[in-house]
């Protein structure tokens, strides 16, 4: 028994994220919007959709979310959970999703996230361990464990900052063909990256992604629900997750993730091969975390993920298109809405929905989510069938 | 002599006695009785083999840099006299550490021997940091 082929994305709803937070905004409002453009995007009507999986906004934290949220909205589930692995929650909704439906628990789960940029300087960690442990040192927010992850990296492989300059700059080359990246003005250059201002050794600021608020939503559904949909059903042909640490100093390495067992697990059961995939949807929130991606899930091999992206164009006109809506890195990270920016481009291009950055034939994409510090690994095959 | 904003731990039962070793200036870790495994930071039981033979046993402060970061720009104001030095140190005793290293950036280099360095940041409380050996 596996999920390969329970379950399909039938349609999706995304926001431009914005750089500031409006105060007249909420969390709840831009779910509301979502929720009414995802369900007409599928075609289907409010009373199809039967479960609901929610991130928790950091903007409006609650206890005993899910079914405040659903009740606002008007949605009665038949499942209904917050997903709480970081940024990797928005790809552990879909497989969460398709593993419900294929229980036979319910069959249209809208997957949803929407955040405001409130946070400032609220970045204290709620985990205990990590309040008496990392915090006092100053290890507070994401930027620091990346930052000793690409030191690390650079030492054992020889990874150089114009290779992790690379990533950024031939996102942006999609980014400007996507009208909702809120960093899609302007082309970037290898040298604009390494002269922008360091900002955690080795990372500079335009390695690093931007906080902004927005969301977005995704609606998955059963074979038989999928055959009412407006859209092509983008399949779930595997998934997989893993973690192993949360501070990353007790991960048992620095460069080696656990994206390797997660992608490896998704692979299996799609029984599909890496050179088969057309293209790649990584969480970027750093520059590294795409080459440690390459690697891990096995694109490349160990190390050699800088060179990799050297000498491959990864723009959606390139050889080997890869975050073709820009990434995280020039979309922008509307808190968990940055996670789900994967899968909603992994699914748009596979739809045949990429307008001026479509990638051509694209029937199988590979996607992958992270939370905290390379600690939580969500990866998941899609495809679309001709 | 300014107040110290940064944040502090707040010892837990499990972790208090490795703040009380801190405090005497000694690094103490527990050490499982079952399966031989050093352990940090302090675990109510070993997250290797879930034994509860753990005794406390002071180590040798030595260990390698395992990697850094120069934090130009922190993510909070307490940490607002960044640059600092972030550091991981992996002890000889097998653990690695989230710490500080003291010494000026330019002399740091992953895989450098490095010494534990007990810094007294405020009368009740001593964090554990490294300095180059």
């Amino acid at each position: 028994m596996s999920l390969k082929n329970q379950a399909a994305a039938i349609g999706f709803a995304e926001l431009k994220p914005l750089k500031d937070a409006p105060p007249d905004l909420t969390p709840l409002m831009l779910m509301a919007r979502l929720t009414a453009d995802a369900i007409a995007d599928a075609g289907l009507a409010k009373s199809d959709i039967d479960g609901f999986l929610v991130g928790m906004p950091s903007a409006e934290p609650g206890f005993i979310y899910p079914a405040s949220a659903a009740e606002v909205l008007g949605i009665n589930p038949r499942m209904l959970n917050v997903v709480d692995i970081g940024g990797a929650s928005p790809a552990g909704m879909i497989w969460r999703a398709a593993a419900a439906i294929q229980a036979g628990m319910c069959s249209a789960v809208l997957c949803i996230v929407a955040d405001l940029n409130r946070v400032g300087d609220q970045r204290v960690p709620v985990i205990s361990v990590q309040r008496e442990f990392e915090s006092p040192y100053g290890n507070i927010g994401a930027n620091c464990g990346y930052a000793m992850i690409a030191h690390r990296h650079m030492y054992e492989y020889g990874t150089t900052p114009q290779q992790m300059a690379k990533v950024a700059v031939d996102q942006r080359k999609s980014a400007l063909k996507n009208p909702l990246a809120a960093f899609g003005d302007k082309p970037l250059t290898i040298d604009d990256v390494l002269n922008s201002r360091m900002i955690v050794d080795p990372l500079h600021l335009f390695e690093i992604v931007s906080p902004c608020s927005g969301g977005s939503a995704v609606i998955v559904a059963s074979p038989e629900v999928a055959k009412r949909a407006k859209n092509p059903p983008v399949w779930i042909l595997g998934a997989g997750e893993y973690s192993n640490h949360s501070s990353i100093t007790y991960a048992p390495s620095l460069t080696e993730s656990p994206i390797k067992p997660a992608a490896d697990a998704a692979f299996k059961m799609a029984g599909v091969d890496r050179k088969d995939v057309d293209l790649i949807c990584p969480y970027d929130c750093y520059t590294i975390t795409v080459l440690v991606t390459l690697e891990d899930a096995g694109f490349c091999k160990k190390g050699q993920g800088g060179p990799f992206a050297a000498e491959h164009d990864l723009s959606y006109a390139g050889d080997f298109p890869c975050n073709t809506h820009g990434g995280q890195l020039s979309f922008g990270q509307p808190g968990l809405g940055g996670g789900m920016s994967h899968v909603v481009e992994g699914v748009r291009q596979l739809m045949g929905r990429g307008e001026g950055r479509q990638v051509k034939d694209a029937a199988l994409a590979y996607v992958n989510g992270n939370g905290g510090i390379m600690s939580e690994q969500v990866s998941l095959i899609l495809e679309r069938r001709s | 002599m300014s107040e110290y904003i940064k944040p502090l731990p707040k010892p837990s039962p499990t972790s208090r006695p490795y703040w009380g070793a801190a405090r005497r200036h000694e690094l103490q870790l527990q050490h499982c009785g079952a399966c031989s495994s050093y352990i940090y930071y302090p675990r109510p039981r070993c997250p290797n083999c879930m034994s509860d033979n753990l005794k406390w046993e002071r180590v040798s402060g030595r260990g390698k840099l395992y990697s850094y970061t120069v934090v130009r720009r922190a993510s909070t104001r307490s940490f607002a006299d960044a640059p600092y030095v972030l550091a991981i140190v992996e002890l000889d005793e097998g653990p690695r550490m989230t710490t500080n290293m003291i010494a000026p950036p330019d002399q740091l280099k992953i895989g450098m021997p490095v010494a534990v360095y007990f810094d007294d940041v405020t009368p009740e409380q001593t964090l554990v940091k490294f300095k180059p050996a």
